[in-house]
């Protein structure tokens, strides 16, 4: 184990609180922000937009898997979903982004506003809705029959007759991958190593400028670098966008996360700052989880 | 904040979705389309023949006067596809076994599907050509035309289906029943005959009962093997009537009562057939395989 | 296998736990009964295809094999054969059948795959299948005795208002190219859309999901994720289809008229290959040049549809190994 670095980054790594146990000791992470990036996005703060649940509810069948849920995920952060697996967190995330009404015999109740917008709203059309809330899935799907270039402007695609190769080379400088591939742009996706196909996926999603980017444990499928890359990435793209993850790593959610809710069987146990989640939690269901004692 | 309004989809995506949802939806409805037509021409035509007199009287083969019934052609066609399951079902299964247990991934095994998988292929009236070629032209057993003749042509039609169908099952049946029994000592063919074949029954009968209905229906190979007589035989040396034969044999005459007789035997043989299908189907659908 | 060891005590010898050669009759009998069964049927379609060789002989010396399959006159009675006229409405109708029934099928597998509610998924697959079940005669009793008739006032106007499209205009004669193709492209429903529908089935939930999670339509989903990946096992199917329509003999010979010329437009009358064996079957028993002649064309018929079946197998094998491929999660290395 190196040296301890200055304090900027030790303060990451949650203390151990008094007569507790510790958290299991992590090798030192510096935080996203400090690491050099070779793509780094533009550092004009572009203004997002806020995300907000009201009592939402959601079912799969008979199954009531979301339980009155009520949250905000605010503009330009990361917000991090905690939680056992079973807890709810990908669903909710699929409410967000309408997904989750295309599974035969689900369904759900209750309000996704984007900023004052009901996303559920009869008036408005899903399509518009998951093409302002983006998606990263686990596991990395790039189209298969489609080129690298053809991934990336496969959304742009659905709207404009032709993508334009700036948009293109926009939205793969802002997933970090434009160095990497700006030589072999028609080759096909799959070509590419898992960490890059899910950067591919992050500039897909990026290309139709999205308000919002959700990420449903998008680094869990990947090695330890890849991993680093990509949340490097969260902390780029949270100029740009609004940003909700779900993951089951809480040393990941407590490196790139801004606020972080913890879930459990569906319900909102507690949700805060990050640091106070992982440090000082109220609930002692969140003390229980963060300090490893299930899940 | 500022009232966010997403951008509406554009009417032409919107419109664009609907138009190609529609069409695949009519489109799916035009493929039902002769299915219906078919079915309601059946019965608007040929129901009018149906009766007990028809299916038990031979044709009588005369231009004028009553045109008979088909009994003929029914046993016909009961006798020969008869005797083609006879051969096929055996041959048929014995292949399917040697593929699945004996020859699994080897060359030979390969060789083997692959020529099974030409068969399938092979046009029916091209059976019909070969078993004419070998069999009736050389005047085997003493005859030309003959019923067995056109037994051999079916079951050649038969083979494939049985073949490929029995494999299917076969692969399905879980190894860890054949490593069980083999651990208790059983020899291979105990294995086959009391474990592996009692669980892929189901799906073996389905295959075959699907290979009858398909060779019932078959006309071409017994054009130039069976051929076609008016009365009814059961000796197989002879040529013997079928269903498909009598029908093909009635279509062009000038003579209506004659076509009303093609009719009801259409009818008939649709109901033999579509009685085999969906006892097949139902047996499939309860089987603990699939 | 033999486990040879002796021990002295309460160990088996080796020879009690050899079987008998009579107990192990019976596994090798079956092993060398299935094995000869497996072979023959390698040998058995190895025969046929000299036979079908050997038969045709006799045309092929009088007429030349060339000859035989580019002169345009088929006149058993001049002890003329040519086989184009067989050959191009062989291509002919089967192109028709192709280009109706490969639509409809895909359209039918696409909409009980994607669109069509869960519902009636099931009773709408047995529906398509039933038609398999129609046999061939019967296709041919409807087609010569309905659709001839029906379709005749149409195909007129047709060829009147389109006039002026090449192999359209002109007479229009009850039986004809068309109403073959037709006939065919219903007896190929069943087929191509049941492998369709199977490669529709497997295209993996998460390229759908990435389409749809972009703000595609369903449709737009659809010909992104949907069709592109199908397309190989889609091509398969067709083909498939193709081969069955090429070797159907009796639907067609019944409603296609049986002239041995190539018609001038798509509603005159023709021949195919299949056809004319069945046909003039009855009066080459006589002549053994004529029945050279039938044989020959059997020949042809066979390698054509073992060619197209041939194709067919390659474009479904490759679907499939493409979409493994695609299945296989990249290994997620250094990124």
């Amino acid at each position: 184990m190196s040296d301890p670095a200055p304090d900027a980054i030790r303060r990451d790594v949650p203390p151990a609180p008094p007569e507790r146990t510790p958290v299991s000791p992590q090798p030192v992470v510096p935080k996203a922000s400090e690491r050099p990036s070779a793509d780094r996005a533009a550092a004009v703060q572009a203004p997002a937009r806020a995300v907000r649940l009201e009592r939402l509810n959601a079912w799969y069948g008979d199954q009531h898997s979301v339980k009155d849920l009520s949250l905000t995920f605010a503009p330009n952060q990361a917000t991090a979903l905690i939680g056992p697996s079973g807890s709810g967190k990908s669903t909710v995330v699929r409410c967000i982004n309408r997904m989750h009404e295309e599974i035969p015999g689900a369904r759900s109740e209750g309000r996704v506003l984007l900023d004052d917008l009901d996303v559920y709203d009869q008036k408005i059309d899903v399509v518009a809705v998951r093409r302002a809330i983006g998606m990263v899935f686990q596991k990395p799907n790039p189209f298969p029959t489609m080129s690298i270039y053809g991934n990336v402007a496969a959304g742009l695609r659905l709207t404009a007759r032709k993508a334009s190769h700036e948009q293109v080379e926009g939205a793969l400088r802002g997933a970090g991958l434009w160095d990497e591939v700006k030589d072999r742009l028609q080759r096909p996706g799959i070509g590419l190593s898992g960490g890059q196909q899910q950067r591919l996926c992050i500039a897909r999603a990026l290309a139709v400028d999205p308000d919002v980017i959700l990420m449903d444990e998008p680094a869990s499928a990947l090695d330890p670098i890849s991993t680093l890359k990509i949340e490097e990435l969260v902390e780029e793209l949270k100029r740009r966008v609004t940003i909700v993850i779900v993951t089951h790593n809480m040393q990941q959610a407590a490196r790139i996360a801004d606020a972080t809710a913890f879930l459990l069987d569906g319900e909102l146990v507690e949700f805060g700052a990050t640091e106070k989640i992982f440090t000082n939690p109220d609930d002692s269901r969140t003390e229980e989880y963060v300090t490893g004692k299930f899940g | 904040m500022s009232a966010l309004a997403l951008p509406p989809t554009s009417a032409r995506r919107r419109r664009a979705d609907r138009v190609a949802r529609g069409l695949v939806a009519l489109l799916t409805l035009v493929a039902l389309v002769p299915l219906v037509l078919i079915v309601y021409y059946l019965l608007k035509q040929g129901l009018s023949s149906i009766g007990l007199d028809f299916w038990t009287t031979d044709p009588t083969g005369s231009f004028l006067g009553s045109p008979g019934g088909i009994k003929s052609a029914i046993l016909g066609t009961i006798v020969m596809v008869g005797l083609a399951t006879a051969v096929a079902v055996p041959v048929g299964v014995g292949v399917a076994i040697w593929l699945v247990e004996l020859g699994r991934a080897s060359r030979f095994a390969h060789a083997v599907r692959y020529f099974i998988d030409v068969m399938t292929g092979v046009p029916s009236i091209v059976f019909g050509l070969f078993v004419y070629i070998t069999l009736v032209l050389a005047g085997v057993g003493g005859s030309s035309f003959a019923a067995w003749k056109g037994s051999v042509a079916l079951g050649l039609l038969m083979l494939p289906i049985v073949t490929r169908s029995a494999e299917v099952v076969l692969l399905l049946v879980p190894d860890t029943l054949r490593e069980a029994a083999y651990a208790l000592g059983a020899p291979r063919w105990r294995v086959i005959a009391r474990v592996v074949l009692p669980t892929a029954l189901p799906g073996i009968v389905t295959g075959v009962l699907l290979a009858i209905a398909r060779a019932a229906g078959e006309t071409a190979p017994l054009l130039f093997t069976a051929a076609v007589v008016n009365d009814t035989t059961f000796n197989v040396n002879n040529r013997m009537n079928s269903l498909p034969a009598l029908i093909f044999q009635n279509v062009g005459q000038a003579q209506d009562r004659l076509v009303q007789m093609a009719w009801g035997a259409a009818l008939t043989l649709v109901a033999m057939v579509l009685v085999l299908t969906l006892l097949a189907r139902m047996i499939q659908r309860r089987s603990r395989l699939s | 296998m033999e486990a040879g060891t002796i021990t002295p005590a309460g160990g088996r010898s080796s020879e009690s736990l050899q079987r008998s050669p009579a107990a192990r009759l019976p596994d090798r009998l079956l092993r060398w009964g299935l094995t000869a069964l497996a072979g023959g049927v390698i040998a058995l379609i190895g025969y046929f295809f000299v036979k079908l060789i050997v038969e045709s002989e006799p045309i092929f010396q009088k007429v030349g094999f060339l000859d035989f399959l580019f002169t345009s006159d088929w006149v058993p009675s001049k002890g003329l054969y040519g086989a184009v006229p067989l050959l191009a409405g062989t291509l002919i109708t089967s192109a028709i059948a192709l280009v109706l029934g490969v639509p409809v099928a895909v359209a039918a597998a696409l909409y009980i795959t994607e669109l069509c509610p869960r519902r009636i998924r099931s009773p709408l697959t047995v529906l398509v299948e039933l038609l398999a079940a129609v046999p061939s005669v019967v296709y041919g009793l409807w087609g010569f005795f309905f659709l001839i008739p029906k379709l005749g006032p149409a195909e007129r106007w047709f060829a009147d208002t389109f006039s002026f499209v090449p192999f359209v205009g002109g007479s229009v004669t009850g039986p004809n190219y068309f109403v073959a193709g037709l006939i065919l492209a219903i007896m190929i429903l069943p087929i191509t859309s049941a492998i369709s529908r199977e490669v529709i089935a497997t295209v993996p939930s998460e390229h759908k999901e990435a389409a749809l999670a972009l703000g595609a339509t369903r449709w737009e989903m659809i010909r992104m994720a949907v069709i592109p990946y199908a397309r190989g096992g889609i091509a398969g199917g067709a083909m498939l289809g193709l081969g069955r329509a090429i070797g159907e003999t009796i639907a067609v010979t019944l409603v296609i008229g049986n002239a041995p010329t190539v018609g001038h437009s798509l509603f005159q009358q023709g021949y195919t290959l299949a056809a004319v064996i069945a046909n003039e079957f009855g009066e080459a028993a006589s002549d053994p040049t004529h029945r050279a002649a039938l044989i020959a064309a059997g020949l042809v018929l066979f390698v054509l549809t073992l060619v197209v079946n041939a194709i067919a197998r390659a474009f479904v094998l490759r679907a499939e190994r493409g979409q493994r491929a695609a299945r296989t999660p990249a290994a997620g290395m250094a990124a």
